[in-house]
């Protein structure tokens, strides 16, 4: 056993190494996955928030993934095209600026999250979980019929979006915006975790009989909890369609959410680098195995299946002491 | 006299055809504690769920501290000043003793939405919290998760976490429900000193404890409160030794 905090810095420090040795060394297909980790990292630290520390099973945070990328793809292709997303009653134009679209998609994500979450929160346990699977089936098939934005075929848009100062289709340097927000990502998990937020979410998952009698309401605090997550995994939506310079519905599938579920359970429910953990597993095991085997999915559920049931704390668990009580 | 701080008036609550509670009012004054006793089934549980806001009575009326709470929720009422403990010890098990003081204290004096500051690493907190730690006899045990208390010190911890609420009102739903003769007499001790705090509600089936504590006791009897007075008045009430003590007036 190993304490935590060497561990995640580990993780993290590997997580920046490699991609930099890579890319050195002329290898972009190598930061690329490198990318692909950091950004589900990220989209699953949005969902550690309320699944790890709220307990709040959402099986629809797909919903907010494809949010945040449809914002990045629609604003992205109205800014190649030169169309302006409306002339009334104001004057919209598309942008290709990363820190313009950020903001609106983690708007977006968060808006998506206060109407789901309250709505889906006053049920708890399976039904809270076909509720928000619910909302993201609907998000999916809207995105389907919706021709304007390519329907089921999805929407291509070429290039990725600006950052000043960097050249972004350059892979470590989009790398490098990726892990960045990463890491803030990770240190908002962390900071709320041991604020006074933290604690009640926290309690709410524990007992929210009990934080009710004490003066605080766990609808409210899970409702922040479940917006907060939101525009996290909305932001990471965000850079997954600036990656692929494509966005799909594929974004809003079930597939996606009951994959970020995977994520964290495989690298530690709760646990701050649970998330990025999980996520490196699972895309190097699908690198590897997939080249090895067509069925390597088979292989992978019975390591999550021995996960589930030999290590609930998943890898981190496994590896480091809980300490979140010191 | 002084006014009451606790007040229920003509409360009713019925489920189908039993009348759980039935036409109960009682009073709660500054310094006192007000024990509640009956046999199993008189519709004590219920009757303290009416006052703590978590099932709603059908008719009647609640003020607490000068106004009016019948319809507030349970958040609410413990924002005013109301501390509760259960039958069943509840706290947050994954939690420290020491966490959920602290969750007490962040409950009724700040508020779920801090966002950014190490609640453990405030000192203004973790001090006061450490204080009614040591004042409910749970010293030494601040670091050990909720889990792994005996029942005895979860007792404690329940009490503390209710001083941390600096209330107006202690709710104490048989805070001696499964405690040895020893734990009961020491929790005795601890309890007689809080009613300077706040007065007490105390609902208890450990008669030594609450002919040691009461200043007042009220009988309830398939929720209608047959008797209300002092120890001695009770102790001489025919009516009560037939219905509850148990013997032939």
């Amino acid at each position: 056993m190993i304490p935590e905090r060497w561990l995640n810095l580990g993780v993290l420090t590997l997580l920046a190494a490699v991609p930099l040795v890579a890319s050195l060394a002329g290898q972009p297909f190598t930061v690329t996955l490198a990318t692909k980790i950091a950004i589900f990292a990220l989209a699953a630290t949005g969902l550690n928030i309320a699944l790890g520390l709220g307990g709040l099973v959402s099986f629809g945070h797909a919903a907010f993934f494809g949010v945040g990328g449809y914002a990045c793809g629609i604003l992205a292709s109205h800014a190649r095209n030169y169309e302006p997303l409306s002339t009334w009653p104001w004057d919209i134009e598309g942008t290709t600026q990363m820190l313009t679209i950020w903001p609106i998609a983690v708007l977006l994500g968060g808006l998506a999250a206060l109407v789901i979450g309250a709505l889906s929160l006053r049920t708890s346990g399976i039904f809270f979980i076909m509720i928000t699977l619910a909302f993201a089936q609907m998000l999916y098939y809207f995105a389907i019929s919706w021709p304007t934005y390519g329907g089921e075929d999805g929407l291509p848009f070429y290039l990725r979006g600006d950052f000043p100062g960097l050249n972004t289709m350059d892979p470590i340097q989009f790398f490098g915006i990726c892990f960045a927000l990463l890491l803030a990502a990770l240190f908002t998990f962390h900071r709320l975790h041991r604020a006074r937020f933290g604690l009640s979410l926290e309690a709410a998952r524990q007992n929210p009989e009990r934080l009710r009698s004490l003066g605080i309401r766990p609808f409210h605090v899970r409702l922040l909890a479940f917006v907060i997550s939101g525009m996290i995994t909305a932001l990471a939506g965000a850079l997954y369609a600036d990656l692929n310079r494509f966005v799909s519905p594929a974004m809003l599938s079930w597939h996606l959410s009951g994959e970020l579920i995977v994520l964290i359970v495989l690298g530690g429910v709760g646990r701050l680098c649970g998330p990025v953990v999980g996520a490196a597993a699972y895309f190097l095991l699908e690198h590897w195995a997939g080249a090895a085997s067509e069925y390597w999915q088979f292989w992978f559920g019975l390591l999550l299946l021995g996960v589930v049931l030999f290590a609930r704390g998943g890898i981190v668990g496994a590896l480091a002491k809980d300490h979140t009580h010191d | 006299m002084t006014e009451p701080i606790l007040t229920t008036r003509s409360l009713r609550k019925s489920f189908g055809a039993l009348a759980a509670t039935d036409d109960v009012s009682l009073d709660l004054r500054p310094g006192e504690i007000h024990a509640l006793i009956g046999p199993n089934g008189a519709g004590k549980s219920t009757l303290i769920k009416q006052i703590a806001g978590e099932i709603a009575p059908d008719s009647g009326t609640i003020h607490f501290a000068g106004q009016d709470i019948t319809t507030k929720h349970a958040a609410a009422r413990a924002r005013l000043g109301m501390a509760r403990t259960y039958q069943i010890s509840s706290v947050a098990p994954d939690f420290t003793v020491l966490q959920n003081v602290v969750l007490s204290l962040v409950a009724r004096h700040h508020g779920a939405f801090g966002l950014f500051r190490n609640v453990l690493k405030d000192r203004r907190l973790t001090d006061a919290a450490r204080e009614h730690i040591a004042r409910a006899g749970l010293s030494g045990r601040e670091r050990q998760r909720a889990t792994d208390l005996s029942h005895g010190e979860r007792r404690r911890l329940e009490i503390a976490m209710a001083l941390a609420q600096s209330p107006k009102l202690f709710l104490l739903d048989e805070p001696m429900a499964g405690l040895g003769t020893e734990g009961a007499s020491e929790l005795t001790g601890l309890l007689d000193g809080l009613r300077q705090q706040a007065p007490i509600l105390l609902v208890e089936h450990d008669m030594d404890a609450v002919f040691a504590l009461a200043d007042r006791i009220s009988v309830l009897v398939y929720g209608r409160v047959i008797a209300t007075g002092t120890v001695a008045e009770i102790r001489a009430n025919a009516e009560v030794r037939t219905a509850y003590l148990g013997e032939d007036a």
